[in-house]
């Protein structure tokens, strides 16, 4: 919103005040002050000249060649306008002189000198209207600064809207100039009204508020005999400066009434509205609005009739048949108050957002319709004196805001902001801001005014708002809590993501990635990867990233494929969110999972598969002391290889999987390449309680190790032979450990290096020789060989 | 006798300069000093040697073999230093300039910047919390004083679930599950993926990490919630910042505030990244709404306290110059693998 220091200046004086140092101020005690505009600065010996005289230029059929008086002498001047003529006066820019921030200087044109320039009303800086040469009344001073014959020097600024969201009261220049006026303990004057009391012996207007849910005020004027067309130069400056565009008298003032005050106003031509009806419809229909747009209205939406007939949609814009027109001369006020988020979800639907429903939706102050009223007539019956009321104020008053009053003491402030205000001040500053407030002892007793009641001050901090924020929070002195402090607890979650992320970058040199809470349609398909099922967005961006996903898998694959140019062999990881489905409950079941997923053009896929199982395990060891069991198993992804998909658990209980991937997804990627990858959930992960790490005196005496060279049979795994030595003594055989592995004509061998130990003495061979026999036969049950 | 002695060492010096190898020099041990060798059988010619020369024959011989143990020491160590002498010429120099290491790996930049974060909130007392990324109306709104119709719920494009929970749009929403959680007084903070339902552009993300923090106690005031966010974001930024709050409305606090901080590139004379102002506006904060205190099961009347929430993506592009958002999610690791410790 564009706010005019002209226009606060009707309200406030802010005379000898550094205004720039006051917008600032601005910024800190109310709403962001978004950027400055100092209007009229690039004007430079602009006056008012008079046509004396023209004629046609020689060689141009649409100049003319003008002899301008302004006021020091006559000024020979090309001019192309077409409303150029003898005898009206008219702005014009001399020789060195500047408009648009240019300097105007002798031009050439066509053949002919010109020592100056007329200008129209957007050369001037002061509206878009470049249709012609600005016309000024008969009787200005020929000669004088156009800068004195209008307000045309002006500081405007503009306020980010979002800052104003909660402040229904400052959607107008007499809100703002309260804050100035308390900002810099200036009076801040009344607003001129017409007294309406005058009018009471007039006949009512017929007004009925069928919908008193959503309406919640509607007070009407009626008017006639308005026979000034045009508003005033300085009006429409203003409106200008402030963002609006001038159309005629009677819609300028509407607008202008809503700029100072921020009350919406409609004026219907009163030929064509003299009575009121405020409902909704049952039915849905179509609705041409002033701006000539045909709209479906549905039967949410207020509307405001005259007769039965829809006249206005309310809140937000007039009907087009009840347009004021240039020949209306008599005019139905209306100033109401609807429901703030009736209006807000009408304009949205209509797709409308318009000055009026801005302000309405911030649920503005009802007390406000009969006194905007008044300043209406007050500014009306200035500029036409000739105006007419016709009926009496006529007011319906369905829905009032109770009345608020606040209390609190003077610790409660000193609690709050921590440090002292004095009573004093904090009493000048509610004042100041229209606050009733008055002090008992410590007891302050605050009463809300009207125009900050809707919504925004209801509690007792909103009091202490006050108070700070004018006092200014770069004036306040801050110190560092008393409170004393507490041991900290650390989530296990954080704790276990923070381990692994370690564990994963150092160690295995993975690369950590984010990416999205859903599946990506487009991508799966390019990995040949069926979207699988899971909950969907109501509202995505775009279909292909409706569905959440159910697991990692997908999201790391597309990033391996992307990734193909970075390098021969990586890893990526994410620590992401994924949704299993709906539980009991209907709600989503969220856990937070680990991907993992590991791409090679230089290793084997057998190699990657070793080393994620290796990363899985390390993980669990490192950060949980727990021994992850991994076992093949069926795949449940469409993606996953067939053979080589295995599931990670402890415990029993399954926290995540690892896979190859299937040759036809793994073909998307790279034919040449190997890829594997991972998942394991981070909550089941997390909440593994680690055991203690359980100290273990080293033996002082020397260890015997005895390598077996294993034969296996079709299908035997090492899980499978891990029986064959469980029963040994832990104190003694304290390790088991791979040293080879082959295969020849497609049998598996292993060699396998057994370490014992004993905390009492050196062990001879001879003394391990019965476990290990034990364990060689054990072995040949299960059709384990030695190799000769 | 005394002209064999003679002889002998003569002998000896000759073959000792002919005696290259330790090999060599261990024979000519071996040869002189050995069981058989020509000084041990000397010494046993003594015995055939009369009485009085005996004793001078003895002196002589015993003479000659200190001195034949001497040389062959200084022999062996002269050829060990000779070896080892052409061991260090016949090494190769390394090229100390040759470039080494192979992949390392990489921490998501929003990892690295929370974690130092973390680091800094630990170590003013504040438990680091967790929370979900789908949550309830309840959780996301409601229990932070947003209730229907709040115009805050048209600020924010949610992202709505069948089931009728959503993609959390701030991390607010776990002020409440925290407040039950721990209680006051309580000092947490907590990061989070938050998601807004708009369109991607450079500076836009519908996906995108914020951290948030509380503190609550008995007499927590505006004066202490400036001097923690001044003390806290100097720790961020590794330098003395200046804050300056201004009025902002968000329903969760009251007051509420926008808190600007002197612009980091500038240092506050004004520059094109804060347009001049010298000031750049980071993080709204403020007083925590009573009404929410009450949702979190805390007494508003006893306890006090401020919220405060980080953009953590924003600091991210902010501390390492990245201009475009997407960057940070797109998995791209040209972009990422750079962040590769913290």
């Amino acid at each position: 919103m564009l706010i005019s220091m002209n226009w606060i200046g009707d309200f406030v004086d802010l005379s000898g005040l550094d205004l720039e140092k006051l917008i600032r101020r601005f910024t800190l005690s109310t709403a962001e002050v978004e950027e400055v505009f100092h209007m009229g600065e690039d004007l430079r010996d602009v006056v008012a000249g008079k046509i004396v005289s023209m004629e046609k230029h020689p060689d141009s059929k649409k100049l003319h060649l003008l002899k301008v008086d302004a006021g020091d002498k006559l000024y020979d001047v090309v001019c192309g306008a077409p409303n150029a003529r003898e005898g009206i006066i008219v702005p014009f820019v001399k020789e060195g002189g500047m408009v648009m921030g240019q300097e105007i200087g002798c031009a050439v044109l066509a053949g002919c000198e010109s020592h100056g320039m007329c200008c129209s009303e957007r050369e001037l800086g002061i509206s878009a209207d470049h249709s012609g040469l600005m016309e000024l009344p008969e009787d200005t001073p020929i000669g004088k600064d156009m800068c004195e014959l209008f307000a045309i020097k002006d500081t405007v600024f503009e306020v980010d809207n979002k800052s104003l969201t909660n402040r229904p009261d400052l959607w107008g220049h007499y809100g703002i100039a309260r804050e100035f006026a308390a900002l810099t303990g200036r009076e801040l004057k009344p607003l001129e009204t017409v007294e309406l009391s005058a009018f009471s012996s007039l006949p009512p207007i017929e007004i009925t508020v069928e919908d008193t849910e959503l309406c919640y005020r509607y007070s009407g004027l009626k008017v006639r005999n308005i026979q000034k067309k045009v508003s005033p130069v300085d009006m429409r400056i203003r409106l200008f400066y402030c963002g609006s565009r001038a159309i005629n008298l009677l819609a300028d003032l509407t607008n202008y009434l809503m700029m100072e005050m921020g009350q919406p106003m409609h004026a219907f031509d009163c030929a064509k509205v003299d009575k009121i009806e405020v409902k909704r419809f049952s039915q849905p229909f179509t609705f041409t609005t002033l701006d000539g747009m045909e709209r479906k209205v549905d039967e949410n939406t207020l509307m405001i009739c005259s007769g039965g007939k829809p006249v206005a949609v309310a809140g937000i814009m007039g009907g087009l048949e009840s347009e004021i027109e240039d020949g209306t001369d008599s005019l139905l006020l209306e100033s109401a108050n609807f429901d703030g988020v009736s209006v807000r979800r009408s304009a949205t639907r209509l797709g409308m957002r318009t000055d009026a429903s801005m302000r309405y939706e911030k649920t503005l102050d009802p007390e406000m319709t009969v006194p905007a009223i008044g300043r209406f007539m007050k500014l009306l019956l200035d500029i036409d004196p000739g105006a007419q009321v016709i009926s009496q104020l006529t007011d319906v008053y369905v829905k009032r805001y109770p009345e608020i009053e606040l209390q609190f003491d003077k610790a409660y402030v000193d609690r709050y902001t921590g440090i002292e205000i004095e009573d004093g001040r904090i009493l000048e500053t509610l004042g100041a801001l229209g606050f009733g407030a008055r002090q008992e002892g410590d007891v302050f007793t605050v009463r809300v005014p009207s125009w900050r009641a809707t919504k925004d001050v209801t509690i007792k901090a909103d009091i202490i708002e006050e108070i700070t924020r004018i006092y200014g929070y770069d004036n306040f002195a801050v110190s560092t809590t008393l409170s004393p402090l507490y041991p900290k607890k650390k989530s296990p979650g954080n704790k276990a993501d923070n381990f692994a992320k370690d564990i994963l970058v150092q160690r295995y040199r993975l690369h950590e990635v984010h990416s999205y809470i859903w599946f990506d349609r487009k991508k799966c398909k390019e990995l040949g990867i069926e979207m699988e099922k899971g909950v969907r967005l109501v509202n995505a961006q775009t279909p292909d990233h409706e569905v959440i996903r159910t697991n990692m898998g997908p999201t790391l694959l597309s990033f391996v494929l992307e990734n193909k140019p970075f390098g021969a062999d990586f890893g990526i990881f994410e620590i992401g969110r994924v949704c299993e489905g709906l539980g009991e409950d209907g709600l989503c079941k969220e856990r937070k999972k680990l991907g993992l997923a590991l791409y090679s053009r230089t290793r084997s896929e057998k190699e990657l598969y070793f080393e994620l199982m290796d990363i899985l395990r390390t993980l669990g060891a490192e950060i949980k002391r727990a021994r992850f069991a991994l076992k093949n198993r069926e795949p449940a992804h469409s993606w996953q290889h067939p053979r080589n998909t295995a599931s990670v658990s402890y415990e029993g209980k399954e926290l995540g999987w690892l896979c190859a991937v299937h040759p036809a997804v793994l073909s998307k990627i790279d034919k040449k390449a190997a890829v594997v990858c991972a998942q394991l959930d981070m909550d089941d992960f997390a909440a593994i309680p680690a055991a203690d790490a359980l100290y273990r005196e080293p033996s002082k005496f020397p260890g015997i190790d005895i390598d077996l060279s294993l034969q296996l049979p079709e299908g035997m795994t090492f899980g499978a032979m891990e029986p064959a030595w469980a029963d040994v003594d832990p104190e003694k055989l304290t390790g088991v450990t791979l040293i080879d592995s082959f295969e020849q004509a497609g049998l598996k061998s292993l060699t396998l290096r057994f370490a014992f130990s004993s905390q009492e003495k050196t062990l001879s061979k001879e003394e391990v020789q019965p476990w290990v026999d034990g364990i060689v036969e054990k072995l040949a049950q299960k059709g384990v060989g030695l190799r000769g | 006798m005394k002209e064999k002695i003679d002889a002998l060492r003569e002998q000896f010096s000759r073959e000792l300069s002919g005696a290259g190898t330790s090999e060599a020099v261990e024979k000519l041990r071996v040869a002189y000093l050995g069981k058989k060798g020509s000084v041990t059988a000397l010494l046993k010619g003594l015995k055939e040697v009369g009485a009085e020369q005996k004793k001078e024959m003895g002196q002589h011989i015993n003479q000659l073999k200190r001195q034949v143990e001497e040389k062959l020491s200084e022999q062996v160590e002269a050829i060990r230093a000779a070896e080892e002498q052409r061991q260090v010429e016949a090494a190769e120099q390394y090229d100390v300039t040759l470039p080494t290491g192979g992949a390392v790996g990489s921490y998501h930049p929003i990892t690295v910047v929370q974690r130092q974060l973390e680091e800094i909130f630990a170590s003013m007392g504040f438990t680091i919390e967790d929370y979900k990324e789908i949550v309830t109306d309840y959780q996301c709104f409601e229990a932070v004083n947003i209730p229907k119709d709040h115009p805050a719920r048209d600020m924010q494009d949610t992202y709505y679930l069948e089931n009728g929970q959503l993609l959390k749009t701030h991390t607010s929403a776990a002020q409440n599950a925290i407040m039950k959680k721990y209680g006051a007084p309580l000092r947490a903070v907590f990061p989070g993926r938050c998601f807004r339902n708009e369109a991607l552009d450079a500076s836009h993300e519908n996906t995108f990490f914020q951290m948030e923090g509380m503190m609550i106690d008995k007499n927590i005031s505006i004066s202490n919630l400036i001097y923690f966010m001044k003390t806290m974001l100097s720790e961020v930024f590794e330098r003395d910042i200046n804050v300056r709050l201004r009025p902002g409305f968000f329903p969760f606090v009251e007051p509420g505030f926008e808190l600007d901080i002197s612009c980091t590139l500038c240092g506050g004379e004004g520059c094109s990244t804060c347009k001049g102002s010298g000031w750049i506006e980071l993080c709204p904060c403020g007083m925590i709404h009573h009404n929410v205190l009450r949702a979190g099961g805390i007494d508003p009347e006893e306890y006090t306290g401020f919220a405060f929430g980080l953009g953590l993506t924003r600091l991210v592009m902010m501390k390492y110059g990245v201009g475009d958002i997407r960057d940070l999610n797109s998995g791209n690791l040209k972009a990422l693998s750079q962040f590769t410790h913290e």
